[in-house]
Formats: structure tokens, sequence, C-alpha cells
């Protein structure tokens, strides 16, 4: 899926030769040295900030993991970092809560823009303003949207917006934060409001990439509107759909900002606590930055082992 | 690139235009409008109104539509309590110099992979595009602790804009997206260039930077709302009252302060990517999907 190209891309003729084998008026060693030096010094403003920030943090990450810093002092200690966190009583709730929102997030999160996207493709007025109201929530600063939710709309009282709507419609109205069973899916009503808009773009793009004709044929075919659907949108945006369910799995399993404002952290019975959180309360509040390290090694073994098996079921079904 | 009128969709536009179709197609699309009004404009309008409430007000059963007494006085004393000023203008000043540097280097490394080609660039770019797949939690310890500590340097960057700035020039996705935008760039206009003895920063600056406006665009507006969306980093690196960027303010003052007061300072807040939002949002939307970006 090209993304963006710049205009006049697709001239016939020549094929042009790259700019990087253009004609010399020297040849030899000094020149083809200097011009990659010339390349290099383009390049290393970008690449010290990757060293620095990026690449370096995340060797550093794993080293520290091993490592244990006291008054100044660094120590190798072998798997205890590792062997603390999993003694954590919150080590377990945070992985059950994080893996239950990632799984919520899914069902709600992934499916429901994607039929949002369905809907509004089929549309053919008020495109562009349905487009907008859709995505606007995803501009606005999360600490702000969350604040929203946290004070007015989860209000456990009837004063609260979401329980006012309840009980104007005659259903049980909820506790919300202050309730371990409906924290999680309280989160994830704030966190789909407020990304969702993202997702439905980049749907509505590969929606519109899909040839009429296949939707034609399966029409004469006699299918209906789920069958077209099912045989027809879902296997022609597939890869798209694969891609966007990966990146919200990584994008979910680090859930932060959300249990930090709406349930001040932990939330009630630790109803709320994340991974993410157990991270920072680790590493900024019990002052065990090696063992916010480890736990985030573990993270990241978690998620390249659903990476794998991702790969492995992208790969086979092909 | 389909088309808006004429393409043929999951259901056929002569089923929408007849009897029967016509009734669903207008009744469902006005349905979803409303909906969609309600569920997307309706909680931003519960915000602006409801921080104009009084505290009595706001825990009345049932809440009231309309705030019965307005009190912007919420606002005014969001403004000055949070002193929002500042925290505003620490903002704006991180996420101009953070959209400064990503367009300086990022632009800089995104030319010299597309175009110049330097030996180990393609290994450059595959290391680059790697940081996409870790997760931003799983550094945030190592890079505080790079942070307080720069090797070699043992600088402290606590505090300091740099802290949020150059972190963000390490962003594999910009790189990716400009690169790609300079590798349809054809290349006899370089050529061209190359003939009338251009240096590679002429060529840059003269022929690639102009033709490449609307990713140019796409990438500012990005640079800037990532900034004023993001709360852990900086309220990690920027501890001091005097540095906080507005987000980790509010949430800062959250716990002391009356919550309409606290949302009244959450609406302050969100009104300059909203903005930002409504005057870009053709470049936003085409910028996040297709090559619909054309001259």
């Amino acid at each position: 899926m090209a993304i963006t190209t710049a205009p006049g891309t697709t001239r016939p003729g020549r094929p042009a030769r790259p700019y990087a084998e253009r004609p010399r008026r020297a040849t030899g060693l000094g020149r083809k040295v200097r011009d990659n030096l010339t390349g290099h010094a383009f390049l290393i403003g970008a690449v010290l900030c990757f060293v620095v920030f990026s690449w370096y943090p995340m060797i550093r990450g794993i080293v520290m993991s091993f490592q244990r810093t006291r008054r100044g002092e660094t120590t190798w200690v072998g798997w205890d970092n590792y062997l603390r966190i999993l003694d954590d009583p919150s080590f377990w709730p945070a992985w059950k809560n994080t893996l239950y929102f990632t799984v919520l997030a899914l069902v709600l999160g992934y499916a429901v823009p994607f039929f949002v996207a369905i809907l509004l493709n089929e549309f053919r007025h008020a495109k562009g303003y349905l487009r907008i109201l859709v995505y606007l929530p995803v501009m606005l600063p999360p600490a702000s949207a969350l604040f929203l939710f946290k004070y007015y709309a989860y209000d456990p009282s009837e004063a609260g917006l979401f329980n006012a709507i309840l009980k104007a419609l005659h259903l049980p109205t909820s506790e919300w934060m202050q309730s371990p069973e409906m924290t999680m899916p309280a989160m994830v009503i704030a966190s789909t409001w407020m990304n969702m808009g993202s997702a439905v773009l980049i749907y509505l793009a590969a929606l519109q990439n899909i040839p009429g004709e296949l939707y034609e044929a399966a029409e004469l075919d006699g299918a209906g509107i789920w069958r077209r659907i099912v045989n027809v949108t879902i296997p022609q945006t597939r890869l798209i759909l694969l891609l966007l369910a990966m990146l919200q799995i990584v994008a979910t399993m680090q859930l932060f900002i959300e249990p930090l404002i709406l349930a001040n952290g932990a939330g009630a019975e630790d109803s709320a606590t994340s991974v993410a959180y157990l991270i920072y309360q680790h590493g900024f509040f019990q002052n065990d930055l090696n063992g916010a390290a480890a736990l985030g090694v573990i993270m990241l073994v978690v998620l390249a082992g659903f990476s794998a098996v991702y790969a492995r079921l992208t790969s086979k079904q092909d | 690139m389909a088309q808006d009128s004429g393409t043929r969709t999951l259901i056929s536009p002569a089923q929408l235009r007849r009897g029967r179709g016509r009734v669903v197609y207008w009744t469902l699309l006005t349905v979803v409008v409303l909906v969609f009004t309600l569920a997307f404009l309706g909680p931003l309008y519960w915000m602006v109104t409801g921080a104009l409430k009084s505290g009595q007000e706001i825990a009345q059963t049932p809440p009231t539509l309309f705030p019965n007494d307005p009190q912007p006085q919420n606002y005014v004393d969001a403004w000055n309590n949070l002193d929002l000023a500042k925290l505003l203008f620490n903002t704006f000043y991180y996420a101009a110099g953070a959209l400064l540097f990503q367009l300086v280097l990022d632009t800089a490394a995104a030319y010299s992979l597309s175009k110049l080609r330097p030996i180990f660039g393609n290994a450059i770019l595959g290391l680059m595009l790697a940081t996409l797949m870790i997760p931003a939690m799983v550094l945030i310890v190592p890079q505080y602790v790079t942070v307080i500590d720069l090797p070699i340097l043992h600088i402290n960057l606590l505090d300091s804009p740099f802290a949020i700035w150059l972190p963000l020039v390490a962003n594999a996705f910009n790189i990716f997206l400009l690169k790609r935008f300079f590798d349809s760039i054809p290349e006899d206009l370089m050529a061209a260039a190359v003939m009338d003895g251009a240096t590679p920063l002429r060529t840059l600056w003269s022929i690639i930077l102009p033709m490449s406006r609307p990713i140019l665009g796409v990438v500012s507006i990005f640079a800037v709302t990532a900034v004023w969306k993001d709360f852990l980093w900086p309220k990690l690196v920027m501890p001091s009252p005097e540095t906080r960027t507005v987000s980790v303010g509010i949430y800062a003052f959250s716990a002391g302060t009356p919550m309409n007061i606290v949302v009244a300072a959450s609406v302050i807040a969100a009104i300059p990517t909203v903005v930002i939002f409504l005057i870009f949002q053709r470049n936003i939307m085409s910028g996040l999907t297709t090559g619909s970006i054309k001259g």
C-alpha cells in the first residue's frame, strides 16, 4: 500500500539512473570515499539520536535487568531482579488485567472500527463530516479526555453521564471505576473512544482499493450483504486487518495512562494495575529501576512470542 | 484510487437509488449522523459545558443538559490556579523544538538513505525500522537512565528541553515516510541538478524540499501533536513545576483541585490540538491513508 508518492512518479520511458550512480568528473577511490562521507554527514544527526536514545537503551535495558545498583554501586545479580518481580503480589494480576484489556480491546476496538469503516464507505453523503467526527478524539491529549471520563462520565452516582443515560433507558446503573468488574470494560470504552479514529481511516483507505467488480461478481452469484463482507471485503483487506491486529496488541500491552488517571493506578482491588503501570511503580516509586528493567524485558519477550505466532499464522495462510 | 462517485462498493449504487434501498439508505445515514454526533461531539459538549457548572450542579441528579447558572469563573480559576499560560508556553516550546529537530535531522537522514545511498545505508535503515517493533514501555527505564547521565558526556538532561527533542528525532516512522516520498521523486530531476554542478545540499534544498511539501506537512503535524499528547516521558524527564507540559501539569494538580477546575483546564489544554486538526484535517487524513496527496 503506497502511503504517499511524489507527483510524476509513474513516468514511463527509460529507467532513470539512480542518483547515487550519477556521472562524476573524477573517479577513483578518493571520490568514492568523499561521496560516502557526504552521505553519512547527512545521516549522522539522526543516527546519533538513534544510538543514544534507542539502540543503546535497548541493550542497556537487558544488561540492567541482571544488575543491581545500590548506593551508586552496581553489581551483577543474575536472575535476582526477575525473581523479585515474579514475587511481587501485583505481578500476576497485572498480566491478567493487561491480557484481559488486550482481548476486550480486540473485540471492541478492533471489530468496531472495521464495521464503522464498512458503513462509512457505503455513504455518499456527509462523508467528510463523519470522518472528522471519528478522528476528533484522536487529536485530544489523552490526559484531557481521560479526566472527562473520570469525572463526568464514570461518576458512580446517578449524576454521571453514563449512569444518567442508563437510568433514562431503564437499565441498571454501574459503579464504573469503583467496581472491580467494570474497571476494565470502562477503560476499554474510554480507550476505544480515544483511539478508534485512526483505525477507521486506515480501513477506509483499504476498502476504497477493493475493485468493484468483485462485489458485482459476488452479487451475480447470489451472495447477500453478509456473504459479500465475508467473501470479498475481509479477504481483500486481510493484510491491513492482520497488520492492525498486531499493532493493536503491541499498543494495548502498553496500557498505562488509562489506569493512572481513571483508576489512580491500581484501581479497586488491583483491578486496574497493568504491566506498564507496574514497570512505572517499580522504576519510579519503589526505587527499583533494575526490577523495572527486568519486567520490561519480560514484556519484550511476551510480545516477541506474539509476533512469532503472528508470523507463523500469516505465512501459513499464503 | 477509487473516486467517490460511481464506484461500486459493497452495495450497488443502483440498489441505493431505488425504492426500498433508498429509504433504508437515508434512514441509516440519518441514524449514523445522529449517533456519531452524539458519541463523538457529545462528550466534548459535556466537557465544555460541564466545566461551566457549579460544584452543586455537577453533583445533581439527573445531570442538567445546560448549565443553569454558567460559571465562566471556573475557566478563569483554572487558568490562574494551574498557571496554564506557563504550561501551555512550555508545551508549545517543546513542540516547536521537536518539529525543528525532526524536520532538519530526519529529512537529512531520509534524503541520504534515499538518494545519496552511502555504504551501510540499508543496514542503518534496517536497524532504524527494527525500533518500530519495540514498545516504548520496554525502553522507558533504560532511556530514563541514559537521559539522567548521558554516556561519555555525563550530562544530566532532566528539565532540559533536549530530553524531549532529541529522543523524538529517533523516529523511524518519520524517516520511513520521508524516504518513501523521496524515493518516488524521479531520478532525472536529480541528474539534471548534478549536471548543473549542484552539491547534494543544494539539490536537497532547491529540488527535493519544494516537491515534498505535502509529506513535510504531514510529518510536521504529527511531530507537534505527538508532543502535545505525550504524557509519561515528559512527566519523567520534566519533573520541576516550571518545566512541566500541560497534560502533566493538569495531572499533577488534579489531586488537590476541584474537578470542575481540572476539567476546565483539560478543555483549555485540548484547544490547540483541536484547532490544528480543524485547520489541517485534509492533510492529516490523507497523510494517514493513501496516495491521495498529490500536488
